[in-house]
């Protein structure tokens, strides 16, 4: 059947399970736009800026686990895109994102609009193509799908010149895929697995450091498995958060430069450190050289280029985390290490971490405290970063897998709007909460338009400091306070402001008050904006400064801290 | 051994429009140095040999590997720095020379089995082939002449026998899990 380019992306979408789409049309893409009405399948949702559409995409990515889709034109509409697309890929987030291109005939010649995408593109992506010729499209589209969802997950843009978008040609389904050069390895290594198991089954002080991968392959079950059969407190990365319920005995909170202090001891004296799906990051390692001397590494990751990365390792396993743990615990052998996990009692006892100070003033980590309270831990939860980011790890206690959505790897401020759309889309009937600071809120905040348009009952507490606040506290910790263009002093009034949208607003500017500010977001039927007016100068504890090691750590100052 | 030596890396890629791009793009990124690189086609229609010649610690060398190996369009990599290889290049020198030192440039050329390939009133077109280091030589012995000009292909590289690159599937577990 003859059909136009246009109409191949559509059906290609179609068939890849796709049908939400971000995004914003230009002359470009437009052909592409013009055969949306005729795919009623595929819900185009137009944000208000292309950094929303990718960054909305990666959110819903993250809670589907399926490929997030954004469409955008050539040119800025492209540009505006990267930004999202960086994101996905630091954090192995599955995205498929489709640019129109300036007519095949004129790239190359600084036509109107002509940026190369592909080019600008190329060091974040997993993969690009600029597809020439509408018999490539289904092909490519079906390539991107499996190269963005298969192995480590990751972004993937086609780029479409607008020519091609009106060419018409016999269209055929895709063949086999013809990808000779990739080929992911799930499976792992026996010899290595046993091996594994062999040193799990030694160890008396073993640890679990889980990150993002545990989620990416839903080995959550196997994840727990493993760790009550042979009683192994289990740690996760920022990304990992989530991945092991925070109610759970054996969990251990999350280590690094934000994390609790006694996950960050409880690796250091570890005898062996189980690492499934994680990357060794430097917020997590500090000085590489001096992590973890005391203790053989497993680690388990699906992209061989990260084994041996940052740190070296005993034993590694390439392969898929739920398929090596599932085979691993096969051969684990059930244990109890009572001193060692007494031992990690008296560590979270002498460094607790999660102590909110008694104080009638409105601190952020209570609005954390309390949004974590009155949703039970069952809510999805987006993050800015910055300060609020780090508290909204530290204070909210997950029950759910996969309800933590966060920029880890990128740090991407302006996160929390269109990512915490995203997780809405997604899914429709849950709770989503975005923890969000006054200047990432700032960054992204058109989409409140997009997220009145489309009903979608997110929940945004604005932890507002009237800071950058984690560049404030670097000021202060190491820049003598000197509070150089990090004060907001000109912020809008974030209530009138979300009302301005159609947006029910709140204003909490006193402790007594925030419960009854959440309960009233949570009982109205649409989107939310609570504006707290939280302690300007509070700083996130413990600390470990960059490049150092858990012996650096500064810990909240003594009077605020529980001693037992 | 060394820490920082030099390495040779084959890869057999897809002959596509910004391969190349990508792949030089990866070794900027990470901050791998090439000291040189040869590309040119295969025996298989659509596929190109690479031979990167990578300056580096056996570290460095087998990250250059796996992200070699992580590239799409990349199909099989071999390093075949420790393994019995033939490695060649070639080069053209263009060397000062007058009716003085003719005969001696010459002699010279002789002995490395190189060949004059131009002849002007004052100067000479050398081609030679051969390892690195021995075009090094070649090139600093005439240099004792004035050498205006050099022009060197890049090594390009074969394991000896019959042993190949192995591919991706096969290659990975090899080089990852003997590292215990
Ligand atoms: C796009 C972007 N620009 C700059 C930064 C550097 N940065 C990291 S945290 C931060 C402050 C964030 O302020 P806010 O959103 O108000 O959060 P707070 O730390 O006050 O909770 C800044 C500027 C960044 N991470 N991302
Ligand atoms: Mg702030």
């Amino acid at each position: 059947m003859i059909k136009k380019g246009s109409q191949i992306v559509c059906e290609s979408l179609l068939r890849e399970g796709c049908n939400v789409v971000f995004g914003i049309p230009g002359g470009a893409i437009l052909p592409l736009y013009q055969a949306l009405p005729e795919y009623p399948g595929l819900r185009h949702i137009l944000t208000r800026h292309e950094q929303g559409a990718s960054l909305a995409a990666d959110g819903y990515a993250r809670v589907t686990g399926k490929p997030g889709v954004a469409f955008a034109t050539s040119g800025p509409g492209a540009t505006n895109l990267v930004t999202g697309i960086a994101t996905a890929q630091m954090d192995s987030v599955p995205l498929v994102i489709v640019t129109g291109q300036v007519n095949s005939w004129t790239i190359g010649s600084d036509a109107f609009q002509e940026t190369d995408i592909t080019g600008i593109t190329l060091p974040v992506t997993k993969h690009n193509f600029l597809v020439m010729d509408a018999s490539d499209i289904a092909s490519s589209i079906k390539e991107a799908f499996h190269i963005a969802n298969t192995g480590r997950p990751g972004p993937v843009l086609v780029d479409i010149p607008r020519d091609v978008f009106v060419q018409e040609v016999e269209y055929e389904e895709p063949g086999e895929l013809n990808l000779p050069g990739y080929s992911p390895n799930f499976s792992g290594h026996s010899g290595q697995i046993r091996k594994a198991a062999n040193l799990i089954n030694e160890s008396e002080k073993p640890v679990i450091i889980a990150g993002h991968g545990v989620i990416i392959s839903k080995a959550y079950d196997e994840l727990k498995e493993l760790a009550e059969k042979a009683q192994i407190p289990v740690i996760t990365t920022l990304l990992g958060i989530s991945c092991f319920p925070e109610d759970h005995v054996l969990w251990t909170g999350w280590p690094g430069m934000h994390g609790m202090a006694y996950s960050s001891f409880t690796i250091e004296e570890a005898d062996l450190v189980i690492a499934l799906g994680m990357r060794f990051d430097d917020r997590i390692t500090g000085n590489p050289s001096k992590f973890a001397l005391n203790s053989k590494k497993i680690h388990i990751d699906v992209d061989p280029s990260e084994i041996g990365k940052n740190i070296a390792v005993d034993v590694p396993i390439v392969g898929d985390v739920k398929e090596v743990l599932s085979r691993m615990n096969t051969h684990v052998v059930a244990a109890t290490h009572p001193s060692w996990l007494k031992r990690i009692d008296v560590l979270k006892k002498d460094h607790p971490s999660l102590n909110i100070p008694e104080t009638s003033k409105l601190l952020a980590r209570q609005v954390v405290k309390d949004i974590s309270d009155e949703t039970k831990g069952g809510a999805t939860i987006v993050t800015g970063v910055g300060q609020h980011q780090m508290w909204a790890a530290q204070h909210y206690r997950f029950k759910k897998p996969c309800t933590f959505l966060t920029s880890g790897g990128s740090g991407t401020m302006g996160y929390e709007v269109p990512a915490a759309m995203g997780a809405q889309v997604a899914d429709p009937d849950s709770t989503v909460w975005s923890i969000a600071g006054d200047g990432g809120f700032q960054m992204t905040l058109c989409e409140l338009a997009t997220i009145a348009e489309n009903k979608l009952p997110v929940k945004f507490a604005i932890l507002n400091n009237g800071f950058l606040g984690m560049v404030r506290q670097w000021q202060e910790i190491f820049f003598d306070s000197s509070y150089v263009s990090t004060a907001y002093t000109g912020n809008p009034d974030f209530v009138r402001l979300a009302e301005a949208y159609g947006i029910k607003g709140i204003r909490v500017t006193d402790k007594t008050q925030v419960k009854t500010a959440i309960a009233e977001a949570m009982d109205h039927d649409g989107p939310v904006v609570v504006d707290f007016i939280v302690e300007q100068e509070e700083n996130v504890y413990p600390m470990i400064p960059s490049g150092m090691t858990v012996y650096d750590m500064i810990e909240e100052p003594v009077p605020e801290k529980v001693t037992t | 051994m060394k820490s920082s030596e030099k390495h040779t890396i084959t890869a057999l890629v897809e002959d596509r429009a910004g391969v190349l791009n990508r792949i030089s793009s990866m070794f900027r990124r990470r901050g791998y140095n090439i000291s040189s690189l040869a590309v040119g086609k295969s025996e298989s229609a659509g596929l190109s040999r690479m031979t990167f010649v990578v300056d580096g610690d056996a570290k460095t060398v087998e990250m250059v590997v796996k992200n070699l190996h992580k590239l799409v369009e990349v199909i099989k990599v071999a390093d075949i720095s420790e393994e019995n290889a033939v490695s060649r290049e070639l080069a053209l020198i263009r060397v000062k020379c007058d009716v003085a030192t003719r005969s001696e440039i010459m002699q010279i050329v002789d002995i490395f089995r190189a060949k004059i390939v131009d002849v002007s009133q004052d100067t000479l077109i050398v081609e030679v082939t051969g390892n690195e280091d021995k075009v090094n030589s070649l090139v600093d012995l005439l240099d004792t002449f004035g050498v205006f000009e050099v022009m060197r292909t890049g090594t390009v590289a074969m394991s000896r026998g019959a042993s190949f690159e192995q591919d991706k599937s096969a290659n990975s577990p090899r080089i990852l899990e003997n590292a215990s």
